[in-house]
C-alpha cells in the first residue's frame, strides 16, 4: 500500500546532522542551502555594486584606506588612493556574473523551485534526489572558484559578465584576462553543470511526478515557470558550453576560433618567430552570437519565476482567481519560445546587415505583446479587489511597477536606430537593472516572504518587510530610473572615471545623487538579512495555511516533513485559484478539497 | 535511505493517469539530457560553419585531405553498431537475456573498431602535419593550402565526438556487466540505447557536414 510504503519512508528518514543537513537528498533542505548560499553571493556582489558606485561618483578621492582592502585595485603606492582603471573593469564584471549566474538564476530557480516544486505538484521529492544533491554540491565549487578569483595575483575577471573575446581569448589582454578569467570559465562550468543537473530533475519531477488529478492545467503559475525556466536553461547553456570550450583552446593550446589574424597586444602585433601571424580566421563576433544565444534565455531565467511567483501572490492577497490563467501560460511559453530568436539585439552595433537587424528587432518588439498580456491579466486580476497588503503583495505589485518600466526603456533599445545611439550607455544599464535585476531580485524578496512558513515554519515580521520593501523600493527607483537621464545625455557604461570628457563633466551630481540613493539602497538589505534571521529563530509560528490559500503546499505542516506529507499525498480537484467564488462556502478553496466544497468547478 | 525504494514510493504516486509520452521519468531524464547534449554540438557545428563562412583563405578539397572511402567506412561501422544496439533493445524487452547479451557486446565491438579507425586517422593526419593550431609550417598539409580554422575545427569537433563514443563505450560495458549480472531492467539496456543512438546520429551529422559538403 502506498500509505505503507510512504511511512516506511519516514522512518527511513536520515537521521545524522551530515547527513540531514549537509548532503542531503530532501529538496527542502537543498533549496535552502541554495538559497543562503545564494542570498550571500548577493552580499558580496552587492558590496562591489556599492565600491562601483562611490567610484562614479567621486573618483577623484582618496580612497587609501580602500587600498587597504584591496592592495590590487587602489594605487596606494603612488601616493593616491586612486582607483585602477582594470579594478574598476574587474568589479563591474564580477558584479555582473555573480548577480546574474549565481544570485538570480539560483535563488529563485534552484531554491525556490526545489523548495516548490515537489509541495506544488505533491510529490515526495524531486525525481531524481541524488542527482539533485550532486547539484548542490556542484554549484558551491563554482561559487568559491569565483570569489577566490578576486584573490589571485592579477585579479578577477575584467572582460564584462559577457566576457567578450579579445579581452577573454588572449591571456595578456588586461591582468584580468590571466587567472581570473580562467577561473571565470571555471566558476562557470561548475555553475552551468549544476544548473543542467537541477533542469533535468525539473522537468521530469513537474511532468512525472504530479500528484493524481493534477493535470498540466491545474499547476500554480510558479510551477508553470519553473518549468519553462528549466527548458531555457537546458536548450541555452550548451551554446555558452560550446563558446567555453573553443575558449579554452583559444586561450590555452593556441587555436584561433575568436582572435582574428590582424591583432595586437600594447600596439604590437602578435606574430610568430617566423614573421605570420600567430592567429589566424577566428572571429570575435562568433562569440557575441554563442554567448547571446544563452544570454537572451538567460534573463528570461531570471525573471519567469519571477513573473511566477507574482501571479500567485496577487491571487492570494487579492482574493481574486487570477484573470485569464491559460493567456498567462500561453504567454510565458509565448515568452520563452521568442527569447531564442532575438540575440541579435544585444549586437545591433556589430556591423550587422541591416535587414538582419530588422528581423531581430522585429523579434524583439513581439515579446511586448506576451509582456503586455501578463500585465494586463495582473491588472484586471486587482481591479476592484480587496487587496490584503501584506509584506508579500508588495513585493509582487513592486515586481509589476518595474516589469513595465523596464519594459517601457525595453522599446526603445528593441530598435536598431535608438540602439546605436543608446548602445553601452547608462540607459541600458537602467533598463536591464529594473526589468531583469530588479524585477528578479523584487520577486526573490516576496517569495521569501511568502513561502518563508514552508522553509522555517515561521513567518516574516512584517513590520521590518514593510520597512524594507518601502526603503528598497524607492531607493531602487532613486538609483537606477536617473540612469535613463545621464545615458541619453552620453554617460557610457563600464567606465571607471566618466570626468575624463568634458561633456560629461556636468552630470557628476546626478552620479552623487544616484549613489547616495544606492548607498541607502545597500544599507536597507541588512533590514532583510536582520527579518530573515531573526523570524527564522524567532518568528511567529506560522499554521499550516496562514495566507489562506490554495495550492498543496498549504496542505501540510510548516515546515514540511521529510516526505512532504505525514499520510498520503492529497489528491487534486481544481485549480490552484478558487477564491471568492460565490457559491462555495468559505472565500477559498483549497486545491485537495473534494468537489463538493465548491460548487461548478 | 535506498533511492530505489523512493522512487518506487514516488512513482506509486503517479496517478495523473498514464505517464506523459508513456515514458518514465527515467527514461524522459534521458530524452531531456540528449537534447541538451545534441545542442552543444549544434554550438559548435554552428561556430565550425560561422567560421568557415568567414574564412578568406579558399577551404580546401576534403577528398585531397581525407580518404573518405575510409570515413564512409567509419561511418558504417557505427551505423551497423546502431543496428545491432536497436536488436539488443529489442531483446531486452522481450526478455531474451542470452541474445541482448550478445548484441550489447557486438555494439561494444563496433564502438571500439570505430575508435580505432578514428586513432588511425588522426594519427595519419598527425603526421601529414596536422596540429590543432593549424598546419605545421612546409608540411604536406600546408602545401595543400589548409587554413588554421580547418584544422581546429576537425580536431575539436572529432574529438569531441570520440570523446562521447568513448563515455558511450563505458556506458555500454557498465549495461554489459549489469545486465550479465541480471541487475539492469530492460529500461538500463534502453536508455543505454538511446545515449548510442544519439552519438551515432552526431556522427552522421558531422560525417555531412564536414567531411562531405
Ligand atoms: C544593489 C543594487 C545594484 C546596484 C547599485 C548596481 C549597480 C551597478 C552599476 C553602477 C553598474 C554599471 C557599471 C558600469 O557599467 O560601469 C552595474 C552593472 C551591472 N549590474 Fe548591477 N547593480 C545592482 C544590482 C544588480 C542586480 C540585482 C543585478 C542582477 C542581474 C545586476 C546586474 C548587473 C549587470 C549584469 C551589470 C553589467 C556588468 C557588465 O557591464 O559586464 N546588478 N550595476
Ligand atoms: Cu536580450
Amino acid at each position: 500500500m502506498a500509505t505503507h510504503a510512504a511511512h516506511a519512508e519516514h522512518a527511513h528518514a536520515p537521521q545524522a546532522f551530515i547527513w540531514k543537513y549537509v548532503f542531503s537528498k530532501d529538496h527542502k533542505v537543498i533549496g535552502i542551502q541554495y538559497y543562503v548560499t545564494a542570498m550571500l553571493m548577493a552580499l558580496v556582489a552587492g558590496l562591489l555594486a556599492m565600491l562601483i558606485r562611490v567610484q562614479l561618483a567621486w573618483p577623484e578621492k582618496d580612497y587609501t584606506w580602500l587600498g587597504k582592502i584591496f592592495p590590487m585595485g587602489y594605487d596606494v603606492g603612488g601616493g593616491f588612493g586612486v582607483m585602477r582603471p582594470e579594478f574598476y573593469a574587474m568589479l563591474f564584471t564580477m558584479h555582473g556574473t555573480i548577480m546574474v549566474f549565481f544570485v538570480l538564476s539560483t535563488a529563485p530557480v534552484s531554491g525556490f523551485g526545489n523548495l516548490l516544486i515537489p509541495l506544488q505538484v505533491g510529490a515526495r521529492d524531486m525525481a531524481f534526489p541524488f542527482l539533485n544533491g550532486l547539484s548542490y554540491w556542484t554549484f558551491l565549487p563554482g561559487c568559491l572558484v569565483i570569489l577566490a578569483s578576486f584573490f589571485v595575483e592579477s585579479g578577477a575577471a575584467a572582460g564584462g559578465w559577457t566576457s567578450y573575446p579579445p579581452l577573454s581569448a588572449l591571456k595578456g589582454a588586461v591582468p584580468g584576462s590571466g587567472t581570473g578569467q580562467t577561473m571565470w570559465i571555471i566558476g562557470m562550468v561548475f555553475f552551468i553543470a549544476s544548473f543542467t543537473m537541477g533542469g533535468l530533475n525539473f522537468v521530469t519531477t513537474i511532468l512525472n511526478l504530479r500528484t493524481k488529478g493534477l493535470s498540466m492545467f491545474r499547476l500554480p503559475l510558479t510551477m508553470w515557470a519553473m518549468f519553462l525556466v528549466a527548458i531555457l536553461g537546458l536548450l541555452a547553456f550548451p551554446a555558452l558550453v560550446a563558446a567555453c570550450i573553443m575558449l579554452v583552446f583559444d586561450r590555452h593550446y593556441g587555436t584561433s576560433f575568436f582572435i582574428p589574424a590582424q591583432i595586437a597586444l600594447n600596439n604590437v602585433p602578435l606574430l610568430t618567430q617566423a614573421g605570420t601571424p600567430l592567429h589566424q580566421g577566428g572571429s570575435p563576433l562568433l562569440w557575441q552570437h554563442l554567448f547571446w544565444f544563452l544570454g537572451h534565455p538567460e534573463v528570461y531565467i531570471l525573471m519567469l519565476p519571477a513573473l511566477g511567483f507574482t501571479s500567485d501572490i496577487l491571487s492570494t492577497f487579492s482574493r481574486r482567481p487570477i484573470f485569464g490563467y491559460k493567456s498567462m501560460v500561453l504567454a510565458m511559453c509565448g515568452i520563452g519560445f521568442l527569447s531564442f530568436i532575438v540575440w541579435g539585439h544585444h549586437m545591433f552595433v556589430s556591423g550587422m546587415s541591416p535587414y538582419l537587424g530588422m528581423a531581430f528587432a522585429v523579434g524583439t518588439i513581439l515579446i511586448a505583446v506576451p509582456s503586455a498580456v501578463k500585465v494586463f491579466n495582473w491588472l484586471a486580476t486587482l481591479y476592484r479587489s480587496r487587496i490584503r497588503f501584506t509584506t508579500p503583495m508588495l513585493w509582487a505589485m513592486g515586481v509589476i511597477s518595474l516589469f513595465i518600466s523596464g519594459g517601457l526603456s525595453g522599446v526603445w533599445l528593441a530598435q536598431a536606430g535608438p540602439d546605436i545611439h543608446l548602445h553601452d550607455t547608462m540607459f541600458v544599464a537602467a533598463h536591464f537593472h529594473l526589468i531583469m535585476a530588479g524585477a528578479a531580485l523584487f520577486g526573490v524578496f516576496g517569495a521569501t516572504a511568502y513561502w518563508f512558513p514552508k522553509m522555517f515554519g515561521r513567518l516574516m515580521s512584517e513590520p521590518l518587510g514593510k520597512v524594507h520593501f518601502w526603503f528598497t523600493f524607492i531607493t531602487y527607483y532613486g538609483t537606477f530610473f536617473p540612469m535613463h537621464y545621464i545615458g541619453i545625455a552620453g554617460h557610457m557604461r563600464r567606465i571607471y572615471d566618466p570626468y575624463q570628457y568634458e561633456f560629461l563633466k556636468p552630470l557628476q551630481p546626478i552620479n552623487e545623487l544616484i549613489t547616495m540613493s544606492a548607498l541607502i539602497l545597500g544599507a536597507s538589505q541588512i533590514i532583510f538579512f536582520v527579518n530573515f534571521f531573526w523570524s527564522a529563530f524567532k518568528g511567529k509560528k506560522a499554521g499550516e495555511n496562514p495566507w489562506e490559500a490554495n495550492g498543496l503546499e498549504w496542505t501540510t505542516q510548516s515546515p514540511p516533513p521529510h516526505g512532504n506529507w505525514p499520510g498520503e499525498i492529497p489528491e487534486v480537484h481544481r485549480w490552484p485559484y478558487e477564491y471568492s467564488n460565490p457559491d462555495a462556502p468559505r472565500d477559498h478553496v483549497m486545491q485537495h478539497e473534494p468537489a463538493g466544497a465548491a460548487a461548478g468547478h | 535511505m535506498h533511492d530505489g525504494g523512493q522512487a518506487a514510493v514516488m512513482e506509486a504516486h503517479w496517478g495523473g493517469g498514464a505517464a506523459p509520452f508513456g515514458a518514465t521519468w527515467q527514461k524522459t531524464m534521458m530524452w531531456i539530457f540528449i537534447v541538451t547534449d545534441a545542442l552543444l554540438f549544434s554550438g559548435l557545428l554552428c561556430g565550425y560553419a560561422f567560421l568557415r563562412q568567414a574564412a578568406i583563405q579558399p577551404w580546401p578539397k576534403q577528398s585531397e585531405v581525407f580518404s573518405i572511402p575510409f570515413i564512409a567506412l567509419m561511418t558504417f561501422i557505427l551505423i551497423t553498431s546502431s543496428m545491432t544496439m536497436g536488436s539488443a533493445v529489442t531483446a531486452a524487452r522481450l526478455g531474451d537475456h542470452k541474445k541482448a547479451r550478445t548484441m550489447l557486446a557486438i555494439t561494444i565491438f563496433g564502438g571500439l573498431c570505430f575508435l580505432g579507425c578514428q586513432a588511425y586517422e588522426w594519427s595519419h593526419l598527425i603526421h601529414e602535419g596536422a596540429r590543432l593550431t593549424g598546419a605545421l609550417p612546409g608540411s604536406t598539409l600546408a602545401a595543400e593550402g589548409v587554413p588554421p580554422v580547418f584544422t581546429q575545427a576537425f580536431f575539436v569537433l572529432t574529438g569531441f565526438h570520440g570523446s562521447h563514443v568513448l563515455s558511450g563505450l563505458i556506458i555500454l560495458i557498465v549495461t554489459l556487466v549489469r545486465w550479465s549480472m541480471r541487475k539492469t531492467p530492460s529500461q538500463g539496456v534502453e536508455m543505454a540505447g538511446l545515449y548510442w543512438h544519439f552519438v551515432d546520429l552526431v556522427w552522421v551529422f558531422i560525417f555531412t557536414l564536414f567531411y562531405l559538403l
